[in-house]
């Protein structure tokens, strides 16, 4: 299934972030600065390599989706820079256990690192040990953008899903509609 | 919302440097800014009077309310943390045979507990009102529906209610409602094959929620996470009256929790209120209105004893705190081998109120509801797993999409074993002792329970269903809905409040609240909270 900058926008919609990008002002790496002094281009080659982990092999354009989704969420510099920390000491793990920065990894081994991290198992906590947060501003943050957009709701058969504002339709339709 | 933190964490309440010296020549003083304070204030405001409301919650600002919709989802929030709960400050005791989690059952901030509700709003029936007389238990109220019926309208027009009349065993009703009923869902269709079969009749709910665009309010879009927050604004909630009576002139001060009484014999003359600055003022009012819900109500009154009232305010019959109800929730649910379409929005469309005046001595009145997000919601499930991929949409179409359930709203009788009391034992940011909610359920509610989950059972057998859940007798737990603690009667020596809602012992001092039902029915209690407020309002401004 076939993610869209319409699902992009439709989970920074529900996210409440995002003016930019619902506004269609797209502004990939043309202002070093809009992004809150972060380095934006490490994170979401790490976030968009980190979702070829955490998405299901039948979403495709997720670039595209993440990086839409991730133009909003850095709007907020707070995010920003926790998505940043979190973001590099993946990185640190991922170079300590196997030798370079988790984005060039195979997906595989970006797997390995993740496990490893205890994401798999941490609960989500923005102000906890590193699994935590990787779970939160990582892992976490890319399975909410997917499982609240339509796209991501359809694959589980809920095009409406919580956080998503899909209307007072899909309810009362029956699942041959 | 702050930019400091991640998204998230960032909502946070309004704090601005604000006035918060109290109001000169004030005729009205409400204390408590839920919808049952809202609405006496604007009632009032609109009539030209000089109105403060005193709130112990914090302002929010509508710009966070996506903010708090994300904590709704993510799990790293509990519910109290989606509308800035503090332990703290909301410290509490529960003593009784059942555990209460109070902070999980109301809001603190200008909007009250509504900015957390479900918001459906049905009036009481007939013999709500006489409980002794027409079931023989609990106690006949003091008014009747036929007292209240006017005022039930009007509450449905505050709130904006969307509703039917397609309810067989509703009470009469002189008008419609003012917006249409929300459409039945997919699965309440499989419900009501199910029903016909059994003979039970569904019909629709009403909702506090527009169904329609109303007063510059959004219509319902489906967010499907009205309970604990609304983004669109769809679901009223008492911001709505708050706003309507500062637009009418009145003054609405936040973080400012009344910390006692101060009265003569016959008067109330200041609420006493802290400052988030730690000073203490005084505002005083030739009229005082307490809104505090059917928890902080009597506490407030017995925090405000004397030697005039060493038992505490207005409570010369002894009874202020006691004969605390709620609801109690009977629920059962499964599964079927075919998809039931849940979690697209986060309200109720169909109930049936068949079985409810078959109430008698032995059988309480209880109604039925019919769920349209029985079993997860996938992104709750998506964010609280050990796993990823193509096994986490394994798992994720594997648990979601067949399930169907029931719940139910009982009755339980007024008793004097279930109270609410000061824990001396504990006190809160402030240093007074905290509500001790000693919450006790008697056999007839127990014993309804049990029978409604036989109805349940026989429902979801009819509809194929694989049962695989049930809330009985054993772990009913409530429906969120404080009632009792000051109840309105006529006779002095066995009430805390007049058919005026006007406290016996102090002529100066009205409660608006679902502390004053003598009996609790089995309908959420919000709208007939409205319907009082907007009387006791009527009397107020009649008696200045
Ligand atoms: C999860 C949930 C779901 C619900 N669903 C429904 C439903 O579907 N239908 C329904 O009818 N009802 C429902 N309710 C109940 C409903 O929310 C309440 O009945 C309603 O909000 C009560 O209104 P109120 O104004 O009396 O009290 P509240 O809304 O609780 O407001 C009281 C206000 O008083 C303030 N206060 C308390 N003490 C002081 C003090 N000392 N000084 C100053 N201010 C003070 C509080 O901070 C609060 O803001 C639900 C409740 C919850 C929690
Ligand atoms: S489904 Fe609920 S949360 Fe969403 S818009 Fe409607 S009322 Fe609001």
């Amino acid at each position: 299934m076939e993610l869209t900058r319409r699902d992009a926008v439709a989970a920074l919609a529900a996210l409440g972030v995002g003016g930019g990008a619902a506004l269609g002002v797209g502004r990939l790496g043309r202002d070093p600065d809009a992004d809150g002094g972060v380095d934006a281009e490490r994170i979401r080659e790490t976030q968009v390599a980190a979702a070829a982990v955490v998405y299901p092999s039948e979403v495709s354009g997720t670039r595209e989706f993440v990086e839409t989704f991730l133009e909003g969420r850095l709007e907020q510099p707070a995010h920003a820079a926790a998505l940043e920390e979190a973001v590099a000491e993946l990185d640190d793990r991922a170079e300590s256990w196997y030798g370079d920065a988790f984005a060039v990894l195979s997906v595989a081994d970006r797997e390995r690192v993740l496990e490893q991290v205890g994401a798999d198992t941490a609960d989500e906590d923005p102000d906890g040990t590193t699994a935590e947060r990787i779970r939160y501003y990582v892992v976490n943050e890319l399975l909410l953008a997917l499982y609240a957009s339509p796209t991501g709701g359809e694959l589980v058969g809920l095009e409406n899903p919580q956080g998503h504002a899909g209307g007072l339709e899909t309810y009362r339709r029956g699942p041959e509609a | 919302m702050s930019a400091d933190r991640p998204p998230a964490e960032g909502a946070e309440p309004i704090d601005e440097e604000r006035d918060r010296t109290p109001v000169a020549d004030a005729d009205v003083c409400v204390i408590g800014a839920g919808p049952a304070g809202g609405l006496v204030a604007s009632r009032l405001a609109e009539a030209d009077l000089e109105v403060v409301i005193l709130e112990a919650g914090p302002r929010f600002d509508p710009a966070d309310r996506l903010a708090r919709q994300e904590r709704a989802i993510r799990p790293a929030y509990d519910r109290p943390a989606v509308w800035d709960g503090d332990p703290e400050r909301d410290a509490h005791a529960s003593s009784g045979e059942r555990f209460y989690p109070l902070n999980h059952a109301r809001v603190k901030g200008v909007g009250g507990s509504t900015l957390h509700w479900q918001g459906m709003v049905m009036r009481l029936h007939e013999d709500d009102f006489d409980s002794a007389s027409a079931r023989g238990v609990g106690t006949d109220w003091p008014i009747d529906y036929e007292d209240l019926r006017p005022y039930y309208a009007a509450a449905e027009r505050e709130l904006g209610v969307s509703g039917a009349d397609d309810n067989p065993f509703a009470p009469p009703r002189e008008e419609p409602h003012p917006m249409p009923a929300f459409r039945p869902s997919y699965s309440d269709g499989l419900f009501a094959e199910a029903c016909d079969e059994l003979g039970i009749a569904m019909h629709s709910v009403p909702n506090a929620r527009n169904s329609e665009t109303d007063d510059g309010r959004s219509a319902c879009v489906g967010y499907g996470t009205c309970q604990p927050v609304c983004p669109s604004g769809a679901k009223y909630d008492a911001t709505v009256h708050l706003e309507r009576a500062e637009a009418a002139g009145a003054t609405v001060l936040d973080r400012v929790p009344v910390q006692r009484l101060e009265h003569g014999a016959e008067r109330i003359e200041a609420a006493v209120y802290a400052t988030p600055d730690g000073e203490e003022r005084r505002q005083e009012a030739d009229a005082f209105v307490i809104a505090c819900g059917g928890v902080e109500t009597p506490r407030l009154l017995l925090l405000s004893e004397s030697s005039r009232y060493p038992d505490g305010l207005a409570n010369s019959s002894g009874l202020v705190g006691k004969f605390f109800m709620d609801h109690c929730f009977a629920g059962t649910g499964g599964v079927l081998d075919k998809p039931t379409r849940q979690n697209h929005v986060g309200f109720l469309t169909s109930e049936s109120h068949q079985f409810y005046d078959e109430a008698d001595d032995e059988i309480a009145p209880f109604k039925l509801e019919f769920f349209n997000y029985d079993g997860p919601s996938p992104v709750g499930l998506a964010l609280s797993g050990d796993d990823w991929g193509d096994d986490l949409l394994e798992r994720l179409r594997a648990e979601y999409g067949n399930h169907v359930g029931m719940g139910a709203l009982v009755e339980q009788l007024p008793r004097e074993d279930s109270y609410v009391a000061l824990d001396p034992e504990q006190t809160d940011d402030r240093g007074n002792p905290v509500p001790d909610v000693h919450w006790s359920v008697g056999d007839r509610a127990l014993e309804t329970v049990e029978r409604v989950n036989e109805i349940q059972e026989r429902i979801l057998e009819e509809l194929g269903a694989e049962i695989t859940w049930q809330v009985g007798p054993e772990d009913t737990g409530p429906a969120y809905h404080h009632m009792g603690t000051t109840r309105m009667g006529d006779d002095p020596a066995e009430s805390v409040v007049g058919p005026d809602l006007r406290t016996h012992d102090l002529e100066n001092c009205w409660i608006a609240s679902s502390s004053v039902f003598p009996t609790g029915g089995a309908m959420n209690p919000t709208l007939t909270i409205a319907a009082l407020a907007l009387k006791a309002a009527d009397d107020v401004r009649e008696s200045l």
